[in-house]
């Protein structure tokens, strides 16, 4: 079956939907997604011509193969899980949402842990009135595109007041180029709870000269004072696209904590966006990216601050080598009104070779007087008085630029909360950093 | 016999501008040598131009460890061969913890096959922070990292400590130290002293040198030793100040190199 890649639109979109018997407001909402899709231009992310790359792609759906326990899984999938962990997991293969265990007491307290696709039919009124209202899907094509075509899916709902101890982890594989591989992830949680969330983008496409595109998009709504942290390690092959849009928003109280690896063998469009809405809300993003190869980038992060005394801090860090390029935007909005707001960034481009590029543009847009900003930005070498320091000691150059390389990185490494992942991590990094 | 450690003729450039004008020295086994002088008379230039600082070019000369010349080594050849460097600005890294790092000089030191088990580094490490009166979170901090002042210095200290080196300098070790800072470090350094292992205390004030006794100190101007003598020519440096050396030797400006 060959993909169709033409004439993507309103048609389409209704016909995957009927075909996988959505319910009908979902088909509406998808038909209203494709008609955008055929009209809306693609995002222009700063100097990242994406247009070149190949996005008219929508794949054909593919389900992966469901299983009723963990040790059915493919292997490629189950050795990114804890085995004897025993906590919330949901996997999905290709196209849909093979596997979801959530533990006997989280259920008991009203956790909800599904494929979207399956909550849209049981929880409809709170994906309704969530499901792409911060990520919209008439912000660009590929936002209309993830919007008609989005698959399988993470919706996790944590109910007031309630804490979730260990992280909940999504596992997102393909390794079906031809799949239509486009999850998004729902997480809502209700005032005054607290969840971490731990997730896996991964491919085993083999040889292949079929572009995958994972379209995918993630929003978290932290209510009132409810914590999320949100960690997240890709790594497709290099023949993937990987388009990944994040967004929170956060009440009055409210935090969110991006831990993110963009770790992608290919091209890379990647924007991590916090909307702090409520009065006191707060938000951390680290985001550490590693380009080798000829590998484009765009990693993007945003705050925008809306509520007063609300605070933001976003740090991101990548290392290039080979002839990898990586544009990294940071930007900070600071609304009217948002008095006392403090926000800050930071972004830093360690380049390992002379044909890599780099980089960094911090942009502050404020619009109110009583507040704090700041950025700092560099592009740069491994710091010469560093590798003399380290070796005055006797640790070899190479050593001592390796310490150097995997210390930039460790802020974001070392703060994954899952053993699993961060070791997953580490061996990225080390096949990647060579 | 030939010395532990020798300087012979050296001569040191930065940016292209010269600043050790031709240095000697010999340091026997065991000695402790105090080099005291204005700023700006190259004592710095001469620490790091031994260690093999990146933006020092030596033009001539030798530096010789038990006989052999450093000056032909790499960096972490020469910490490996025994030199040890206690530096004045310590550079700060990221994501690298202070035990990391010191387990990873140690190990390079011993080699492959060879390496120091956690436990016992981590017990060796906890016993040296604890004479250096050191809060143990700085086991797990990152390199220097926030550190004040004094506790980059004493951060030195404990890596001297730790990798035991046979020639240590330190390099303005005093400076920004308070009087109870400054007696830890001393007592530090003072525990190390032994028949084997010799030291060059670089310093601007002679403060430092009624904690360490030195056996020779030695004043630097323009460059080069203008003055050796023993603890008293300390003494009335402090007294006095360096005018009288200046007079004695007919030397109007005694810096080097400044623009």
């Amino acid at each position: 079956m060959s993909t169709p890649t033409t004439s993507f639109g309103r048609e389409a979109a209704s016909a995957i939907a009927r075909s996988k018997n959505e319910p009908s407001w979902l088909v509406a909402w998808r038909e209203q997604a494709g008609e955008w899709a055929a009209t809306l231009e693609l995002p222009k992310p700063e100097k990242t011509p994406i247009q070149r790359w190949t996005l008219n792609v929508q794949g054909v759906h593919r389900p992966g193969k469901t299983v009723a326990a963990l040790a059915e899984l493919p292997q490629a999938i189950a050795s990114m899980l804890d085995a004897q962990g025993d906590g919330a997991v949901i996997v999905q293969h290709n196209s849909s949402v093979v596997y979801t265990r959530l533990p006997e007491d989280l259920k008991a307290k009203g956790v909800v842990l599904a494929s979207l696709e399956e909550a849209a039919r049981t929880h409809e009124e709170l994906i309704r009135a969530h499901l792409m209202t911060a990520y919209a899907r008439d912000e660009h094509k590929l936002a209309a595109m993830h919007g008609a075509l989005w698959n399988g899916g993470v919706f996790l709902y944590v109910p007031r007041g309630v804490e979730i101890e260990a992280p909940v982890q999504a596992i997102l594989f393909a390794d079906d180029a031809e799949a239509t591989f486009v999850p998004h992830i729902l997480v809502i949680a209700e005032a005054n709870s607290r969840v971490s969330f731990v997730e896996n983008v991964s491919s085993a496409l083999g040889d292949t000269d079929i572009t995958l595109l994972h379209n995918g998009a993630v929003e978290v709504f932290a209510k009132a004072g409810a914590h999320v942290q949100y960690a997240a390690v890709h790594h497709m092959d290099s023949s993937a696209i990987d388009i990944s849009y994040r967004r929170a928003v956060l009440d009055n109280d409210g935090r969110v904590e991006w831990l993110i690896g963009d770790m992608h063998e290919g091209n890379t469009l990647s924007d991590t966006k916090t909307i702090l809405k409520g009065n006191g809300s707060t938000s951390d993003a680290k985001i550490i990216s590693v380009g080798t190869g000829q590998q484009r980038m765009s990693v993007t992060t945003g705050a925008v601050h809306i509520g007063r005394s609300s605070e933001s801090d976003m740090v991101t860090r990548a290392v290039m080598k080979d002839e990898a390029t990586a544009i990294i935007n940071g930007v900070t909005k600071i609304e009217k009104g948002a008095t006392k707001a403090n926000g800050q960034q930071t972004e830093r481009v360690l380049m390992l070779s002379p044909k890599a590029r780099g980089d960094a543009n911090p942009i502050l847009l404020i619009d109110e007087d009583d507040v704090k900003a700041g950025h700092a930005a560099s592009v740069g070498q491994v710091n010469a008085e560093q590798v003399y320091y380290l070796m005055s000691r006797g640790i070899s150059r190479a050593e001592a630029e390796r310490l150097i390389i995997y210390g930039f990185l460790d802020p974001v490494v070392s703060e994954i909360p899952l053993e699993v992942v961060r070791e997953q991590l580490q061996r990225i990094l080390e096949r990647k950093l060579g | 016999m030939s010395s532990m450690f020798e300087i012979r003729g050296l001569k040191s450039a930065i940016e292209g501008k010269e600043i050790l004008k031709g240095f000697d020295l010999k340091i026997g086994a065991g000695e402790v040598h105090a080099i005291m002088g204005p700023n700006g008379t190259g004592k710095s230039t001469l620490a790091s131009s031994i260690m093999g600082h990146p933006k020092y070019e030596v033009t001539e000369g030798e530096v010789l460890l038990e006989g052999e010349n450093v000056l032909e080594m790499d960096v972490d050849e020469r910490a490996r061969a025994g030199l040890f460097l206690a530096m004045q600005y310590p550079s700060e890294i990221t994501g690298v913890t202070n035990a990391d790092f010191l387990r990873s000089a140690i190990n390079a030191r011993r080699g492959e096959g060879n390496e120091i088990s956690l436990i016992k580094f981590v017990r060796l490490m906890e016993g040296k922070m604890k004479e250096l009166e050191m809060n143990p979170e700085f086991m797990h901090r990152y390199l220097n990292e926030g550190f004040s002042g004094g506790e980059k210095k004493r951060n030195e200290i404990l890596q001297m400590m730790m990798l035991e080196p046979k020639l240590v300098i330190l390099d303005e070790i005093d400076s920004g130290l308070d009087i109870d800072a400054l007696k830890i470090v001393a007592a530090g350094v003072n525990a190390m002293r032994s028949a084997e292992r010799s030291f060059l205390i670089i310093t601007h004030y002679q403060r430092l040198l009624n904690y360490i006794k030195p056996d020779y100190v030695h004043v630097m101007m323009q460059g080069r030793i203008v003055k050796s003598g023993g603890p008293e020519l300390a003494e009335r440096l402090e007294a006095e100040g360096y005018d009288w050396v200046k007079e004695e030797l007919g030397i109007v400006d005694e810096t080097v190199g400044q623009a």
